[in-house]
């Protein structure tokens, strides 16, 4: 019976998907051929084939007299949102669709199977006849990349992001400005040598070409390596460098798209380039951290208020991306900048719930982001004007794998000096081949305004987008397995790890470090915590938490994920393994008295710790007899 | 002159043999030695003490205490110096050596033992090869030392729960009435498996002289 269920129940959805589908494609056709309405009285064929009964009835009997609509049809009114909602729906279905159809997940990524998708409901749409819906540059930009950007600088690794941050930034800057120069070069040399329909490419369109495609995209990094689990270091790695390759992307496409319509590059305009590639990523860090200081400045005052608190997250980090983007320079920077920055103070400030529905709301909207950009992607490549060169294509594409090994053993062998930890072949192997390329390069493609090399261009970036997202994309799971390739370890954040290697080695090799007389990366590290704690803290942070210390404000939120366990599982059944059956006898040496493992932490806290224990404690308190101690009535008000 | 030096790069390559330092991070070392020691032979706590920059360590006591620890020469006596030579001041730095792309598994994990051993001995001040949870109160105590005023509640409690939880994963089943002693080196590799301590805990040690070294203990 219950096979017979799922069996429906996997037949059930490809069935709503499909008629979603044909439900969206006629929609979409008949608002792309349609003629103007009248409002009342026109009936309107109904796409399933049934007329509407009731207008078609009194249109025909009566021809002067208006009778009064008891059900009329008003489409445009709606149109906009309604297409809008029902892409969206079509997008979220068919994600749930892959997720329930058993075995798929393993093979192919989901990003892959988003662009099928999209294929297919643009191949439906172009047999029809009608208008597809095109990625185009702005709705990309200005709504579907601000989350997925967002979500990933907010919750960003901090640590591992700064201990590699030279590696990341060699990667991110001198790799992208190698592989530019490299494809771009390379591409001219091929235009020069084949001839033909070729020959009319100029230097500066191949550069602008190839500052396009060179760039490591992070949307579809974080698609395919987050199914796969790899280790942090290599995670951070492939990751921090594309984001931050944006800044020099932006700077190079800027810089070449001025160039092309100027004709001349003079010395000047290099160097002009290269300050504005300062200004662009350090202004960028410096006014990302203002917003993110504005929002934390303003989360310390919403104790009153605490609905309203995820509101200003979102909207100070917005406003940074819309700022940037007003001048042209890298939101992306601007954004991550902002997040990172603003995060343990709103951390600190914001209630519980508060900080679970920022978490939510950031990764429910990056997932309808991702859904709906490969979406997109796939419906904009069958629908959008294409020129199809084999060799310019075929050239691409094998031009940008070849110099991103090259570019990443080049630049590996220069940082292995510098590392203490060097990177093996292996974690080249893996950063090499983990950069994709996505949904900006196709943007930024189709923002080029110079028509006749454009398609040419276009349909170039398309195939290295399916190439790195399908291929690489599908075949690095196996090769993860099959070069053994470090995983992501279990993280389950104790007390003793947080003891062991966050404060006490921190303090340690800081001590070390100044014993041995030079000012390593603990003695800075340790001057900005403590300039953060003396000075910033006071300024961000509402009340008695900003002179808290770290392994306090651990505790407690360990001590508060452990009272919603207890809480979440109910009956004694189900109580969470950490519990064995040591409990605080075991370890006391002799004494009477038995010790609490509550501490005494401020009162709000005690509030809410009491509440959620008091709500739901009524069942377990029977049971589990080591509650005894933590119940909070025992305690002496 | 060129006797003494084949003499004393001679003693050097001894030294360099036995810690993993190469020959030019040895002589930064004993440069820095010399500045600690107001060019004498040996360190004594003091010398240590006067580093201004370790005055705002909260755990400074227990690092200089390292450096004077016998155990952490591995020529297995236990007790402490009064004042250390440079052989000793560089056996204690070598444990933070980092791993090099040569080194095998098996060496990476005796690296490993190494450095948590180094890290337990910290921390187990009476030597009877177990943390107790006196001990480990201790250590919390003076990790929020700096942190001003903590009330001690919250350090037992911290202290407690740590306790706690390195019993449960390590001997989950226990009777109500059995005492569990303190931590013991097993124990302790136990709960610190899964960080990989090799390639946490070094620093970088230079091979080229900086200026910074030549401005002797009134660097802040």
């Amino acid at each position: 019976m219950a096979e017979l269920r799922l069996a429906r129940r996997s037949s059930f959805l490809p069935l709503t998907g499909l008629m979603c589908v044909v439900l969206l494609v006629f929609v979409s056709v008949a608002s792309a051929s349609r003629d103007v309405v009248s409002e009342n009285n026109e009936t309107w064929r109904d796409p399933a084939g049934e007329t509407r009964g009731d207008s078609h009835h009194k249109t025909n009997s009566t021809a002067h007299k208006k009778a009064f609509p008891v059900l009329s049809f008003n489409y445009d009114h709606v149109q906009k949102p309604f297409e809008i909602s029902l892409w969206i729906l079509l997008a979220l279905l068919m994600k749930l669709g892959f997720h329930i159809i058993p075995g798929v997940q393993n093979i192919v990524p989901e990003s892959c199977l988003l662009i099928g998708v999209g294929l297919l409901v643009g191949g439906i749409i172009k047999a029809i006849g009608g208008e597809a819906p095109v990625l185009n540059t702005k709705l990309f930009f200005l709504y579907l990349l601000p989350p997925i950007i967002l979500d990933a600088g907010y919750f960003l690794p901090i640590r591992p992001f700064t201990e590699n941050m030279g590696t990341i930034l060699v990667f991110a800057v001198v790799g992208t400005l190698w592989n530019t120069f490299f494809i771009g070069g390379m591409i001219y040399a091929v235009c020069r040598l084949e001839g033909g329909q070729l020959a009319s490419v100029d230097p500066l369109s191949c550069l602008l070409f190839g500052s396009i495609v060179s760039a490591v995209d992070p949307v579809a990094v974080l698609a395919v390596f987050e199914e796969i689990h790899i280790n942090e270091l290599l995670h951070i790695l492939v990751f921090g460098e594309s984001l931050l390759n944006d800044a020099v992307t932006v700077v190079l496409y800027h810089l070449f798209e001025e160039f092309t319509h100027e004709g001349t590059v003079t010395v000047v305009d290099a160097v002009l380039g290269v300050v504005c590639f300062f200004v662009v990523s350090l202004g960028g860090i410096l006014v990302g951290a203002i917003y993110g200081i504005l929002g934390a400045f303003t989360s310390r005052f919403t104790s009153h208020t605490r609905v309203i608190e995820p509101l200003f997250v979102f909207l100070y980090s917005y406003m940074a991306y819309l700022s940037a983007e007003v001048f042209h320079l890298s939101g992306i920077m601007w954004l991550i900048a902002c997040g990172v920055v603003m995060r343990p103070y709103v951390e600190a400030n914001v209630s519980h719930k508060s900080y679970t529905t920022i978490k939510y709301f950031l990764k429910m909207w990056s997932s309808v982001s991702e859904t709906l950009i490969f979406i997109f992607l796939g419906v904009s490549t069958v629908a959008g004007p294409h020129a199809w060169n084999w060799t310019f294509v075929i050239v691409t594409v094998v031009l940008c794998l070849v110099s991103r090994v090259l570019g990443v053993i080049g630049l590996t062998y220069i940082i292995n000096k510098f590392r203490i930890v060097k990177l093996t072949k292996k974690d080249q192997f893996i950063v090499a081949y983990g950069g994709l390329r996505g949904a900006i390069a196709f943007s930024l493609g189709f923002l080029l305004t110079n028509s006749e090399m454009k398609n040419m261009f276009l349909t170039a970036i398309i195939t290295v987008i399916f190439f790195t997202v399908i291929v690489q994309g599908m075949t690095i799971r196996p090769l993860v397995e099959l070069l053994a390739v470090k995983k992501k370890k279990e993280s389950k954040r104790s007390i003793n790890e947080e003891i062991h290697t966050q404060q006490f080695l921190d303090h340690l090799l800081t001590g070390i470090e100044d014993i041995c007389g030079h000012y390593g990366h603990h003695h800075w590290k340790d001057k900005l915590n403590r300039f953060n704690k003396a000075y910033v803290k006071k300024w961000l942070i509402a009340g008695g938490r900003s002179t808290e210390p770290q392994l306090i404000s651990f505790y407690n939120k360990m001590e508060m994920k452990q009272a919603m366990m207890l809480v979440e599982s109910g009956s004694a059944a189900k109580l969470p393994t950490i519990v064995s059956s040591v409990s605080m006898q075991n370890i006391q040496p002799r004494g009477p008295t038995r010790q609490r493992a509550i501490p005494s932490i401020s009162k709000s806290r005690e509030q809410e710790i009491r509440k959620i224990l008091r709500a739901n404690l009524q069942k377990t308190r029977q049971r589990a007899s080591f509650l005894q101690q933590t119940r909070p009535d025992d305690r002496p008000v | 002159m060129g006797a003494s030096q084949t003499r004393t790069e001679h003693k050097y390559q001894d030294l360099a043999d036995k810690t993993g330092f190469s020959l030019e991070q040895i002589e930064n070392l004993h440069k820095r030695f010399q500045q600690l020691s107001d060019n004498d032979n040996t360190i004594s706590r003091e010398h240590l003490d006067s580093i201004p920059s370790l005055a705002n360590n909260p755990i400074r006591k227990q690092i200089i205490e390292a450096f004077f620890d016998k155990r952490n020469q591995h020529q297995n006596e236990v007790g402490s110096y009064e004042e250390i030579g440079f052989e000793q001041f560089l056996m204690v730095m070598s444990h933070f050596c980092p791993p090099s792309l040569t080194t095998t598994e098996e060496e990476k994990e005796a690296m490993r033992k190494e450095k948590l051993r180094f890290l337990f001995n910290m921390h187990d001040t009476d030597n009877d090869g177990t943390i107790t949870l006196v001990e480990y109160r201790k250590v919390v105590e003076e990790l929020l030392s700096k942190s001003g005023d903590i009330e001690q509640e919250t350090v037992k409690a911290i202290a407690d729960a740590a306790m706690l939880e390195v019993a449960s994963t390590n001997v989950p089943h226990m009777a109500p009435d059995e005492f569990y002693e303190g931590i013991t080196f097993e124990h302790f590799q136990q709960i610190l498996k899964g960080l990989e301590m090799e390639t946490r805990m070094h620093i970088r040690f230079l091979d080229v002289d900086t200026p910074t070294l030549r401005c002797g203990n009134s660097t802040s």
